[in-house]
C-alpha cells in the first residue's frame, strides 16, 4: 500500500516528463527545435524525437511538395500583344532553417514566391512573341522561368520543383478580335464552298448540254450520210436498170407519168387528130397491105 | 475488427505532438470496449486508498489483461480495394496488402488505408450536373475551357482526367494537395498541347492524338513530383469552336453540304439528259437506216418491174410499145374532157371559150 502511494505519483510524473520531452515528426513534416526562439536542431527525418520540456519548443514545416497558385498576371509580349498568364508552381522546403529565418511560414513564402514568379514571367515572356509562346517553345520558356525563380527561391531555403504556365489567354478585348477574325474566316470559307458548288454545278450541266448537242448533231450527220447512201444506191439501181435502153425508158416513164398526172375529172385536153393516138382516126386508117 | 481507417480530414496520422493526449482516438479501439472499461474501473478501485484490502494479484492480472487488449488492438483489416500504409511514430515504414494484418499498437504504429483501386475523375472546363445544378447537364467554365491554339484561334475544350493511386506512400506523403495538383497539371498539359496544334485538326481528327499526348505530359509532371498518381485516361468531352463563333463554323459545314448538293443535282441533270439524247440519236439513226432500206428496196422493186417489162418489149419492140402507148392513152383519156381540133378543117377560128371548157362539153364545131 505504502509502496503504491509513493510509486504511482512518481510513475505518473516520470511518464508526464517523458511525454513532454518526446515528439513525433510525421512523414509529411520536418521540424526545427527552438530553444527560447533560438534554432537548436533541424530534423528532416520523420520519427520519434526528443526535446527538453518547457525550454525547447518545436516548429513543424512541411516536407512535401507544396503547391502555389500565383494570381493571374497581365503580360505584354514582345510583339505588344497582351496576355493574361496564370502560372502555378510546385516547391519544396529544402533548408528548413533558412526557410524559418527568412520567411517564417508557408503563407509568407507563398506571397513572396508569387511576386517572384510573376515578375520572372513578365521579364521572360516580355522578350518573346505570342507566336513563340504558342509553340514548341512553351516548355523552354517555362524552364527559363523556373530557373530564374529557383535562384531567388534558394535564399528562402526553397527549391522550385516546377513552374508552369497554366493559362495564357488573351484579354477580353483581344479575344473579341480573334472571334471576329475566326468568324470572318469561316464566312469566307463558307462562301467559297458555296461558290465552288455553283461552279461545279454549272460546269457539269453545261458539259451535259454540250454532250447532248454533240450526240444529236452526230446522229443527224450519220443519218444524212445514210439517207444519202440510200438515195445513191437507188440512183445506181435505176441507172443500171434503165440504162439498158434509155429510149424505152423514156417512153415507159412517160407512160407512167401520163397515167399518174393526167388522171382526174377536171383535166381538159385539146388534142389534134394528127397525133399518133388518132392515126387511124382521120385517114381511112386501115392497114394497107 | 476496427482498425486505423480514419483517413480523412486534415491530420489523419498520429496525434498532434505535445498537444493532445491521444485519448479521443477512435481508430485504435480494442475489440470489446465495455469489458475493458470494466477492467479499468476494477483496477482503479484497487488503487484507491482505503478500499478493499488490495493484494498485488488482481493488479498484476489487470495489467496483463490491459497489455493483451492493447496488443490485440494492433490487428487491422485491409479491404481488397485498399492498401495499408504503416507509420511508426509518424514515419512511413511499410505498405501492406489486402487481408488481415498486424501493426504494433498505438502509439507506436498507426495505419492508413487509402483506396487504391478507385478511379478518380477530374473535370476540366466544365462541372458535372451535380456540381453546377444546371438542368442542361453540364456547366461550362469558360476560363478553364477556352484556350489559344497554335494558329491564334480560340477553342473550347472540356475534358476529364481519370486517375488512380499508384503508390499510396508517395500519394500520402510526397505531395500537399494531390487533387489540385492533378487538375493544375491537366490544365497546363492540355494548353501546352493545344498551343502546339492548329485549330482545324483539333476540331476534327486530332482528338485521340491530343488525348494521348496530354496524358503523357500529365503523367510526366506527376512523376516528376513523385506524386504516386497514375493517370489512366484523358477523355475529351467537347472540342468545339467558342460559342460566339460556333454558328459560323456550323455554316461552313452547311456550305460544304450545299456544295455537294449542288454537284449532285447537276450530276442528276447530266445523268438525265445525256441518256435521253443518246436515245434520240439512236432514233434518228434508225429512221435514217429505215429510209435507206426503204428507198433501196423501192428502187430495186421498180427496177425489176421495168426490167421485166423491158424484157418483154425487147422481144417485140413495136408491138409492145404500141400496145403500151394505147393502153396508157386509153386510161388517161377515158376520164378527161377532150377537144379535138383538126387543122385541116380550115376556116375554123380556133376560138376557145376557155372559161366554158370546164362546164359544158364542147363538141367539134364541125
Amino acid at each position: 500500500m505504502k509502496l503504491n502511494r509513493i510509486l504511482i505519483p512518481i510513475i505518473i510524473v516520470i511518464g508526464f516528463a517523458i511525454y513532454l520531452s518526446l515528439f513525433v515528426v510525421k512523414e509529411i513534416n520536418q521540424a526545427i527545435v527552438l530553444q527560447f526562439g533560438d534554432p537548436k536542431k533541424v530534423i528532416v527525418e520523420p520519427g520519434l524525437q526528443v526535446k527538453i520540456p518547457f525550454i525547447q519548443n518545436v516548429v513543424f514545416l512541411d516536407r512535401r511538395i507544396l503547391n502555389l497558385d500565383a494570381p493571374p498576371e497581365e503580360v505584354i509580349a514582345s510583339d505588344q500583344k497582351r496576355l493574361i498568364v496564370d502560372a502555378y508552381a510546385r516547391f519544396k522546403i529544402i533548408d528548413p532553417l533558412k526557410f524559418y529565418i527568412s520567411v517564417g511560414d508557408e503563407r509568407v513564402a507563398r506571397s513572396r514566391l508569387s511576386t517572384i514568379i510573376n515578375s520572372r514571367i513578365r521579364s521572360v515572356l516580355g522578350k518573346q512573341s505570342l507566336a513563340n509562346l504558342l509553340s514548341e517553345d512553351r516548355s523552354k520558356q517555362m524552364a527559363l522561368i523556373q530557373e530564374g525563380v529557383n535562384t531567388e527561391a534558394e535564399n528562402f531555403g526553397i527549391q522550385i520543383i516546377d513552374v508552369r504556365i497554366k493559362r495564357a489567354d488573351l484579354p477580353q478585348a483581344n479575344s473579341e478580335a480573334i472571334y471576329k477574325r475566326m468568324q470572318t474566316e469561316r464566312e469566307r470559307e463558307a462562301k467559297e464552298f458555296r461558290a465552288k458548288g455553283a461552279e461545279m454545278a454549272v460546269t457539269i450541266t453545261s458539259t451535259a448540254d454540250k454532250e447532248v448537242t454533240v450526240i444529236l448533231a452526230n446522229a443527224k450527220k450519220q443519218s444524212e450520210i445514210m439517207k444519202g447512201e440510200g438515195d445513191g444506191q437507188r440512183n445506181k439501181i435505176f441507172a443500171n436498170a434503165f440504162g439498158r435502153d434509155p429510149e424505152f425508158f423514156a417512153f415507159y416513164r412517160a407512160m407512167q407519168a401520163y397515167e399518174k398526172s393526167l388522171i382526174g375529172g377536171d383535166t381538159s385536153l385539146i388534142l389534134s387528130p394528127d397525133s399518133d393516138f388518132f392515126k387511124f382516126f382521120g385517114n381511112a386508117g386501115l392497114i394497107k397491105n | 475488427m476496427a482498425n486505423g481507417n480514419d483517413f480523412k480530414g486534415g491530420s489523419p496520422w498520429g496525434s498532434p505532438p505535445g498537444g493532445g493526449n491521444g485519448s479521443g482516438r477512435g481508430g485504435q479501439r480494442p475489440p470489446n470496449i465495455d469489458e475493458v472499461i470494466e477492467k479499468i474501473q476494477k483496477l482503479i478501485s484497487n488503487f484507491i486508498p482505503g478500499g478493499k484490502k488490495g493484494g498485488t494479484r488482481p493488479f498484476v492480472f489487470g495489467l496483463i489483461l490491459l497489455v493483451v487488449v492493447w496488443a490485440f488492438s494492433g490487428l487491422y483489416r485491409v479491404l481488397p480495394d485498399e492498401q495499408g500504409v504503416v507509420l511508426r511514430f509518424g514515419k512511413f515504414v511499410s505498405t501492406t496488402q489486402p487481408g488481415l494484418n498486424y501493426h504494433i499498437p498505438y502509439p507506436v504504429e498507426t495505419v492508413l488505408t487509402p483506396k487504391v483501386t478507385k478511379v478518380n475523375r477530374i473535370d476540366v472546363g466544365f462541372r458535372a450536373a451535380s456540381d453546377s445544378g444546371r438542368s442542361s447537364g453540364v456547366g461550362d467554365v469558360p476560363e478553364e475551357s477556352l484556350m489559344l491554339t497554335g494558329d491564334e484561334n480560340i477553342v473550347n475544350i472540356d475534358f476529364s482526367v481519370f486517375w488512380v493511386i499508384k503508390d499510396a506512400g508517395n500519394f500520402l506523403f510526397r505531395i500537399q494537395s494531390p487533387i489540385e495538383t492533378v487538375k493544375a497539371a491537366s490544365e497546363t498539359a492540355m494548353r501546352e498541347v493545344i498551343a502546339k496544334n492548329r485549330l482545324q485538326p483539333i476540331l476534327t481528327k486530332g482528338r485521340s492524338t491530343i488525348e494521348i499526348e496530354v496524358q503523357e505530359i500529365i503523367q510526366s509532371i506527376l512523376d516528376e513530383y513523385q506524386s504516386g498518381i497514375q493517370v489512366t485516361q484523358v477523355q475529351t468531352q467537347k472540342a468545339d469552336p467558342p460559342d460566339q463563333v460556333i454558328d459560323a463554323f456550323r455554316d461552313v459545314q452547311a456550305a460544304r453540304a450545299d456544295m455537294v448538293r449542288s454537284k449532285n443535282e447537276a450530276e442528276a441533270y447530266a445523268n438525265d439528259v445525256i441518256p435521253r439524247a443518246r436515245g434520240d440519236a439512236a432514233k434518228i439513226l434508225q429512221e435514217a437506216e429505215a429510209y435507206k432500206k426503204q428507198v433501196v428496196a423501192a428502187a430495186e422493186g421498180e427496177a425489176s418491174r421495168f426490167l421485166a417489162i423491158y424484157n418483154e418489149y425487147a422481144k417485140a419492140k413495136t408491138v409492145t410499145q404500141e400496145r403500151m402507148y394505147l393502153e396508157t392513152m386509153e386510161k388517161v383519156l377515158a376520164d378527161i374532157d377532150k377537144v379535138i381540133i383538126d387543122k385541116k378543117a380550115g376556116g375554123v377560128v380556133p376560138y376557145l371559150p376557155l372559161p366554158d371548157l370546164g362546164k359544158k362539153k364542147v363538141s367539134n364545131t364541125q
